[in-house]
């Protein structure tokens, strides 16, 4: 039996998980919950959805192996390309799938939280491809380090509002969201963008990812003859990540998830309870939600997806932390060293390869490239001059 | 066993009239004074907010009171301790997010609060299927858990969530947060009408009873109101005073009104 399976209807993975929802929210999710279940048994349902990954995001992503780095690192790199998503990014995987599903149950609306945008600008498009209205809940922060991607949302027909309230990042952008949801609820569809949240959408979104998993396994037992030594991923609430360890988790593949120092969850965090999931999560000693400090605003969240803590929990996956610094290295070297522009959030997984590297002499390595740097560009441009 | 809060309500409705619950944000400055405040001008029982860093079912009001409380230093503990030094004879309930309980602990959290003096605590991102372990120690500390009933349960539903109610059942007056509205929803009268006919508990319908005509019209139909966000506006603009003056005309318009 594989070690990710399908929750009950408690939706415990382990300890964690759960639906710690308002009352008004139950029916919605339990009507979710059923809605997933079967349409994901459904053929035609699936094969809607493949022909959506495929003509229209452009699925398979490749991999490609990165030779200057390797020979540099001392390691075998190979990148799984989720940059080259439409939308530039994983993101898209799950969105289609729950725009698909969103439809499939009548809704006419959905709304999405977003960090870095890109999981706000992927809900945009799947709306604006399948004749949905949409909203996107955007921390103000956030709003102002990314307005490429506010632009291309509103460009995509979606509203975005930003969040003024707490920390005006991604943990207040997915307040916002669920307190829209508890108005709306019977004609919109809450679009979660991670594998996080109340019971279904952490296990829901991550069978939405199993995709880049299930297409990477394949893609380096070919190349390699066997499964990688390393699958790396970037961790914020775990959606990339969960989806490339689906592919690896009952191999002897070791599972890295990274997160950023200012958002470590699994590192600094304790079980609690917030966004409807138990899970480990930043808090003070009285149990409020500490706020999160990342470079990438994708990142930026104090709490983590429920099965990435039962992973944790069990030992099968592990959650290393890098520091911004690192990652303003790494931004660079990848673009550097391979004409590849990855996304901070990902340069936090090349950051901890590349740290690593030493202990790791001879390895192959998986990382997963789950989104393009263009809409950093701007950030780091501002960065990099103020390091001169 | 009946509580402290039920018994109070009980006592209020058997007699002809109904509920009547304020809500006041802990830890915001004056707050202990609101309190009083509620309690000397006819509230039944008082619903102390204990403010969290991410409260989803808040709306601006609230949310805007909590952050005051929490820039201001409140913490679970120090209202607690607040609270310890009251000396009303109303009794009274904290609404809290989950997490305040969770990080604590369920037996030591509902220790606490029946250390203080609280009779009731209202949680309402626990939902009935998560929420067996806090009920079973709160009913050991002989704490009411107040069950939220929702405009979206099926019918199926309602019984299962009122069998676990204690002190009384709320009735969500709205689909949404927290917060004032022009007119009460229609969903207030329809699902409290819903819930009374499955349980004899109290219900008292909360989220969007915005004014004394507001409450007076849902309870035509329950057994009296939960006021938050129109207590707190007049907690932020006015004080002690202002809270004390709209608690005493809600009162009076409930006790005048014929049913």
């Amino acid at each position: 039996m594989s070690i990710m399976v399908t929750p009950g209807s408690d939706g415990r993975f382990g300890e964690f998980g759960g639906r710690f929802v308002p009352e008004t929210l139950v029916p919605a999710c339990q009507e979710l919950e059923a809605a997933f279940a079967d349409a994901w048994a459904d053929p035609m349902f699936r094969s809607d959805l493949d022909q959506l990954l495929h003509e229209y995001a452009g699925r398979p992503s490749g991999i490609t192996e990165c030779h200057n780095l390797s020979r540099k690192l001392g390691i075998r790199l190979i990148l799984k390309r989720e940059d080259l998503n439409h939308t530039g990014s994983h993101k898209i995987n799950n969105v289609l799938g729950q725009v698909l599903l969103a439809k499939r149950m009548g809704k006419k609306r959905i709304v999405a939280e977003t960090g870095a945008g890109q999981h706000g600008v992927a809900s945009a498009t799947a709306a604006a491809l399948l004749g949905l209205s949409c909203k996107v809940y955007m921390g103000e922060v956030d709003v102002s380090r990314q307005e490429l991607n506010v632009f291309r949302m509103r460009l995509l027909g979606s509203e975005v509002e930003a969040v003024t309230s707490g920390s005006r990042t991604l943990k207040d952008a997915v307040n916002e969201a669920m307190r829209d949801w508890v108005a709306s609820v019977e004609t919109t569809h809450y679009c979660l963008g991670s594998v996080m949240g109340p019971h279904p959408y952490p296990y829901m979104v991550r069978q939405f990812h199993r995709v880049i998993g299930t297409e990477a396994f394949e893609q380096t037992n070919e190349l390699l003859g066997t499964t990688p030594d390393y699958v790396v991923a970037c961790v914020g609430g775990g959606s990339n990540a969960m989806g490339i360890f689906s592919g690896f988790v009952d191999t002897p593949a070791q599972l890295i998830g990274v997160e950023p120092a200012g958002g470590a969850a699994v590192t600094r965090g304790q079980p609690g309870v917030v966004h409807g999931m138990k899970s480990y999560l930043m808090q003070d000693e009285y149990g409020q939600v500490a706020e999160a400090h990342s470079i990438s605003a994708g990142l930026d969240y104090p709490g983590v997806g429920p099965e990435h803590s039962y992973l944790a929990s069990i030992g099968r996956a592990h959650y290393p932390t890098v520091t911004d610094e690192e990652v303003i290295e790494a931004f660079q070297l990848m673009s550097r060293e391979e004409g590849i522009i990855p996304a901070l959030e990902c340069a936090h997984a090349m950051a901890w390869i590349s740290r690593e590297a030493k202990n790791m002499q001879g390895k192959t390595v998986l990382m997963n490239l789950s989104g393009r740097g263009d809409k950093d560009v701007g950030q780091m441009m501002t960065i990099l001059d103020g390091l001169k | 066993m009946t509580g402290k809060i039920e018994t109070a309500l009980r006592r209020t409705i058997d007699a002809g009239g109904k509920g009547l619950v304020p809500y006041i944000t802990g830890g915001y400055p004056g707050w202990i004074d609101s309190v009083r405040a509620c309690a000397a001008n006819g509230a039944n029982a008082i619903e102390i907010g204990i403010p969290f860093s991410d409260p989803v079912m808040d709306g601006p009001i609230i949310q805007q009171s909590s952050q005051v409380a929490l820039d201001a230093g409140a913490t679970p503990i120090s209202i607690l301790q607040e609270i310890r030094t009251l000396d009303v004879d109303v009794p009274l309930a904290v609404m809290c997010y989950y997490n305040t309980v969770f990080h604590a602990g369920h037996e030591r959290f509902a220790e606490s609060l029946a250390a203080a003096g609280v009779s009731g605590a209202i949680i309402p991102d626990l939902p009935l299927e998560e929420a067996g372990d806090w009920c079973t120690a709160a009913d050991a500390a002989g704490i009411e858990t107040i069950m939220l009933a929702a405009p979206t349960a099926p019918d199926a539903r309602l019984p299962l969530v009122v069998a676990r109610a204690r002190g009384f059942v709320y009735s969500v007056g709205l689909l949404g947060v927290t917060g004032e509205r022009s007119e009460l929803s229609s969903t207030a009268t329809t699902l409290a009408a819903r819930v009374k006919k499955v349980t004899d508990k109290p219900v008292l319908v909360g989220v969007g009873v915005s004014n004394a005509e507001q409450a007076v019209e849902a309870s035509r139909v329950s057994d009296g109101v939960i006021m938050g966000a129109a207590v707190v506006r007049r907690m932020i603009e006015g004080g002690s005073e202002a809270v004390g003056d709209f608690v005493s005309g809600v009162r009076k318009a409930l006790d005048a009104a014929t049913w």
